[in-house]
């Protein structure tokens, strides 16, 4: 790890203001953040913890939207949305482990935005909106590619809104070492459609399998889906497994998750 | 009967206590005052020639104490490989030198090529970073056929080839096994790979080096699984510093699995750098470090055939072997791919015509060495999965076609076509244990279950036998090796009774504090917990070879149980003397010894104060003191065997593999600690599981190691494992150690491997895909790609 100032503002307002200066950087929970600094990959000069700022945590729901705050823990969304959102809730309780849990938050992983993470196929089959200290952004325009978001580098994700689903289910395919999704598929059933989100299988990250969500919409059955498989023109093959196997993962997964939706 | 915590009785490990509680002392733990820290430059290229190297700006950033290069080390020695291999032509194995740092050239990613010593860790990395290495990026050679067929791209360009030797074993024999299996009536050939794993001890490597400039004695604190051993090769081979101005020592070690016996450079490192700044030096690996540059394990690629008769009786087994040794010979890197390999494929059959050639060859990757099991389980996997594949073509049931070519009971001693004396064993004792335990004949009924839930369920079936006890001097002398394979033990009885034994072994997960004092114990009729080990230091302890190839038990436990003996002479001696009679009419039993057909007795304590407190003694007949050693130098390897059934379940959806059971039915011999046993049982079968499922040591064509990290290298998990069925409790005594001990450490990972590989095969072609092998590890991915090929 190479050195750095640390800052620890209470409100949004002192944290944007921290995050202008040269070099700046938020930290949520550190748990991709600071592994990559161990490793001296990363060297922000100024650390700007978020874990303060106030009214950057908590679960609370308003009519049909479930908010979250950007600093939520995973294990707090695992618990506090359990009843509002299981599908959400049973996603967040299946990223990494405790510890993991315990320190990472939803703002993190989103502003991360890792290929192969699970918050970005919520986000994006919940049709959710990232709010920042600047605007709300749209999940269909947020997720922009491999680690790529539409935030600017000094903008702070400091809620999401998950409009919540008729029925919905995430289905995790572990890859075997880091336990990150191999694949994962978020199948959101809600009154305006379907909506399936892809994670863990694309080069251009995070993707809406729009034609699942078109037989889907017309029968919301694993049947409809049944001889589908993903396009496996542009996925990953990396040692853990080739596209192909990834394309045929979607399509598998894609009809778990329809069958286990509630 | 064992006495309360004495021989085979389930003590609690005593030693567990300080490591849950925190209060181990492991090397990094240790900071003498004043101490600098070490942080090395290593390449990022696998083969690349150095131009040159500039350290002035790094010698000149804050805090930092000296920097070195290969240059520094050019004229000291290299390190050794241990045992020296002739090729079928009768020309010794090409032997590269391995520097302390690489000068000239780095020959694989994580060599190390400069080392910096500063006052802190982070001083020491940063002027890493400022140092200007030009190395000219080389074309590497990794696939091991490539590296055999390439005479352009040299790893060592001084020995013009990629091959370190070319072995026959026994080459007498191949002619012989060539005609049988011209001949034979059925032959079933298999092509596999046994794939490249990282040790990944829980604990990285860590070095210490000081110097006494008033004494000139040098000390390393080290990561070792043998401190003897390492201190001979910095001693005799590297640095040349006197054995007795070296002392090593080895405290707590969290793993070792073999990558902790070898001598690495970093040690010779932390030692010279010590000297010139006349201060310790520390080096801790990093994880990135350790996946680098630790010896890694396996990585053979194997073609193997099994004639039969149509009957299924075995003709002959034929192996043609790659094995992958790296970039540099490690130390016991020519002998495990040769004689801890080919000497064992034989098998538990009495086939009577074996040949194994093993082409050993240089690759721009970390070195491969000895990693649990070494060889061994190399030797199994071949084997049993070429005879799983042979009873699917010839029709017959697994566990038929083995028990048919078993070894039996009143055969032993038994020669076995590949050279080795197999001393004792009962195959079909421990096949009719596993058939019980592992519940076959509801097989049948859970298999359909399985397919009701819309999965594939296989049976594998596995038996195992394997050499330990490592290993009679002379006959290795003769096959090779350049040490001997002897251990030691110093019992030192103190005047108050209680007890240390120094120990030549190393525990480092092995449960020796608590197993060792039971033999005392049960010998000498006392309390075990009067009795300490003292293990790990080279200051303290007698001249043993450490702790590999489940040696310890067999090898130092039988030299513990010697000197215990010599004890036992000795006090009956000082007893007859107290009691006022002749020794030859003083009986020793239960702590007491006493005179033959009275009830004049003198308890064990009250002799140990005596021989320390020898007012009236004959010193012309006892000497004072109660203080024995034995070195243990045993007649024959040992040889534990073991039958393993695997039940798991394929999805056939995903290509995921589950297992639902796992049995392992092993015959170590006589068993001072069950529960130790156990233990090391469940975890080979955890790391065998792991290479069989999920572990993958993977470069890319470029040398650049793809599973550098957790991230991307499985390692076996809590919940991928199943709950194990272990039972060792059809033993056959080893017939030549005095304790009958045949060793159990590496069985696990010996005997799991082909057992979970046959059981996916079995679920595969029950489920009616033409699956023949799938190589290891039988990833997800790798199922799904075969059922889909
Ligand atoms: C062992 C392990 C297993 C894991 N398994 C999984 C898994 O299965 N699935 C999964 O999805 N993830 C997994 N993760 C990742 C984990 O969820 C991380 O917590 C998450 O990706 C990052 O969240 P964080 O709060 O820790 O962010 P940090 O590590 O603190 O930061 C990550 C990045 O986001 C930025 N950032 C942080 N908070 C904000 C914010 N509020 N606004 C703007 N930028 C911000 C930081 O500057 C940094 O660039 C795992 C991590 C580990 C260590």
């Amino acid at each position: 790890m190479y050195n750095f100032e640390f800052t620890k503002p209470t409100t949004v307002e002192d944290a944007a203001k921290a995050m202008s200066a040269e070099g700046a950087q938020a930290l949520g929970g550190g748990q991709t953040l600071l592994p990559t600094m161990k490793q001296r990959l990363a060297m922000p000069e100024i650390l700007v913890s978020l874990t303060d700022v106030e009214g950057m945590v908590g679960v609370s729901k308003a009519g049909t939207t479930l908010t979250i705050g950007g600093g939520t823990t995973h294990a707090q969304v695992a618990t506090d949305a359990a009843a509002s959102y299981p599908g959400l809730s049973a996603l967040a309780d299946g990223i990494g482990d405790p510890a993991v849990r315990n320190r990472g938050t939803i703002g993190g992983s989103l502003a991360n935005n890792d290929p192969a993470a699970c918050y970005p196929a919520a986000a994006l089959a919940s049709g959710a909106t990232i709010t920042t200290n600047k605007r709300d952004i749209l999940a269909d325009n947020y997720f922009q590619g491999m680690f790529e978001t539409a935030l600017d580098e000094t903008e702070i994700v400091t809620a999401v809104s998950f409009p919540i689903p008729e029925k919905s289910n995430y289905q995790k395919f572990v890859q075997p070492a880091s336990r990150f999704a191999l694949v994962g598929v978020f199948v959101a059933k809600t009154a305006d459609g379907v909506r399936v989100a892809v994670t863990g299988a694309s080069n251009g990250g995070v993707y809406r399998w729009t034609e699942a969500e078109t037989a889907l919409n017309g029968d919301f059955s694993a049947r409809a889906i049944e001889d589908m498989s993903g396009d496996a023109t542009d996925m990953i093959t990396d040692l853990h497994g080739s596209a192909e196997y990834r394309a045929h993962l979607v399509g598998v997964l894609t009809r778990r998750a329809v069958v286990a939706s509630s | 009967m064992a006495a309360d915590g004495g021989m085979g009785h389930a003590t609690k490990r005593r030693e567990d206590v300080r490591f849950l509680m925190g209060l181990g002392k492991y090397c990094d733990d240790h900071t003498p005052a004043k101490t600098s820290y070490c942080a090395f430059a290593r390449s990022n290229v696998a083969n690349g020639k150095i131009n040159s190297i500039d350290t002035v700006a790094a010698a000149g950033m804050p805090g930092v104490l000296a920097v070195f290069t290969g240059e520094d080390f050019a004229e000291v020695g290299g390190n050794p490989a241990g045992w020296l291999i002739n090729s079928r032509d009768g020309e010794p194995m090409k032997e590269p030198k391995r520097p302390v740092l690489a000068y000239g050239k780095v020959r694989h990613v994580g060599d190390a090529y400069a080392a910096v010593i500063a006052e802190t860790l982070e001083q020491a990395m940063d002027a890493v970073e400022a140092i200007e290495a030009d190395i000219d990026e080389l074309d590497a050679v990794v696939k091991m056929a490539d590296a055999l067929a390439n005479d352009k791209t040299l790893v060592h360009d001084e020995i013009g080839t990629n091959q370190c030797f070319d072995w026959g074993w026994i080459e007498d024999n191949r002619a012989a096994t060539d005609a049988a299996i011209k001949a034979a009536p059925h032959v079933t050939t298999l092509e596999l790979v046994n794939n490249r794993l990282v040790p990944n001890a829980m604990e990285p490597r860590c070095s210490i080096g000081e110097y006494e400039p008033g004494t000139g004695d040098y000390k390393l604190t080290t990561t070792s699984q043998n401190p003897h051993l390492t201190r001979l090769l910095i001693s005799a081979f590297v640095l040349g510093i006197p054995e007795n101005k070296l002392t090593v020592h080895s405290p707590d070690v969290g793993g070792g699995f073999g990558s902790k016996i070898y001598h690495y450079g970093e040690e010779a490192l932390v030692l010279a750098a010590a000297k010139k700044l006349n201060r310790p030096v520390k080096w801790t690996s990093t994880r990135t470090e350790a996946f680098l540059s630790d010896a890694h394990g396996r990585d053979h690629v194997t073609k193997i055939e099994l004639a039969c008769e149509k009957d299924g009786t075995f003709i002959a087994f034929r192996t043609e072997t790659m094995a992958n040794v790296g970039a540099y010979l490690s130390n016991f890197s020519t002998v495990t791919p040769t004689f801890l390999h080919g000497t064992l494929m034989a098998g538990n059959y009495t086939v009577p015509n074996v040949y194994v050639n093993v082409k050993a060859v240089f690759t721009n990757t970390a070195p491969v060495d000895a990693y649990r099991g070494a060889g061994r389980p190399e030797a199994s996997f071949s084997l049993e999965r070429v005879i799983d594949k042979a009873a699917r073509e010839l029709g017959i049931n697994p566990i038929e076609l083995r028990r048919k070519n078993f070894i039996k009971p009143d055969q032993y001693p038994f020669a076995s076509a590949a050279g080795l004396e197999y001393d004792s064993g009962n195959y079909d004792a421990l096949m009719d244990a596993l058939e019980k335990r592992a519940n076959l004949d509801g097989f049948e009924a859970r298999c359909a279950e399985s397919k009701k839930n819309g999965k594939l369920r296989g049976l594998g079936i596995n038996s195992y036998v394997e050499a330990c006890g490592i290993a009679p001097s002379n006959l290795v002398g003769i096959l090779g090796a350049r040490v001997g394979l002897y251990d030691a033990a110093t019992v030192r009885v103190n005047a108050t009774g209680n007890i240390s034994v120094m120990v030549g072994a190393h525990s480092h997960g092995q449960g020796h504090e608590t197993a060792f004092p039971q033999i005392v114990a049960d010998m000498l009729g006392i309390d075990p917990l009067s009795i300490d080990i003292v293990h790990g230091d080279t200051s303290k302890i007698p001249f043993g070879m450490g702790t590999y190839g489940s040696r310890s038990l067999a090898v130092c436990g039988s030299a513990v149980f010697r000197a215990t003996e010599k004890i036992i002479k000795k006090a009956t001696l000082i007893a007859a003397h107290m009691l006022e009679d002749e020794p030859e009419n003083v009986d020793f039993t239960d702590g007491d010894f006493a005179v033959k057909g009275t009830n004049k007795k003198v308890s064990f304590g009250e002799v140990a104060l005596k021989a320390y407190i020898p007012h009236d003694f004959p010193i012309e007949f006892i000497e004072p003191g109660l203080e024995e050693t034995a070195f243990y130098d045993p007649a024959n390897f040992t040889y534990p065997s073991g039958a393993y059934g695997c039940e798991v379940e394929v999805d056939p959806e995903t290509g995921k593999v589950d297992i639902c059971a796992m049995v392992a039915i092993d015959d170590f011999g006589n068993v001072v600690n069950p529960m130790i046993v156990t233990g090391q049982v469940q975890g080979g079968l955890a790391q065998g599981i792991g290479q069989a499922l999920l572990e993958h040591g993977i470069y890319d064509e470029n040398g650049q190691l793809l599973s550098g990290s957790f991230m991307d290298y499985a390692m076996p998990r809590a919940d991928d494992l199943p709950n194990f069925v272990v039972d060792h409790s059809n033993a056959t005594p080893c017939t030549h150690n005095p304790i009958g001990a045949k060793g159990c450490g590496e069985a696990g990972a010996i005997g799991s491997p082909p057992t979970v590989v046959n059981a996916v095969i079995d679920a595969l072609q029950r489920g009616g895909y033409d699956v023949e092998h799938i190589d290891m590890p039988v990833s997800p991915a790798r199922v799904w790609a075969a059922m889909n090929a």
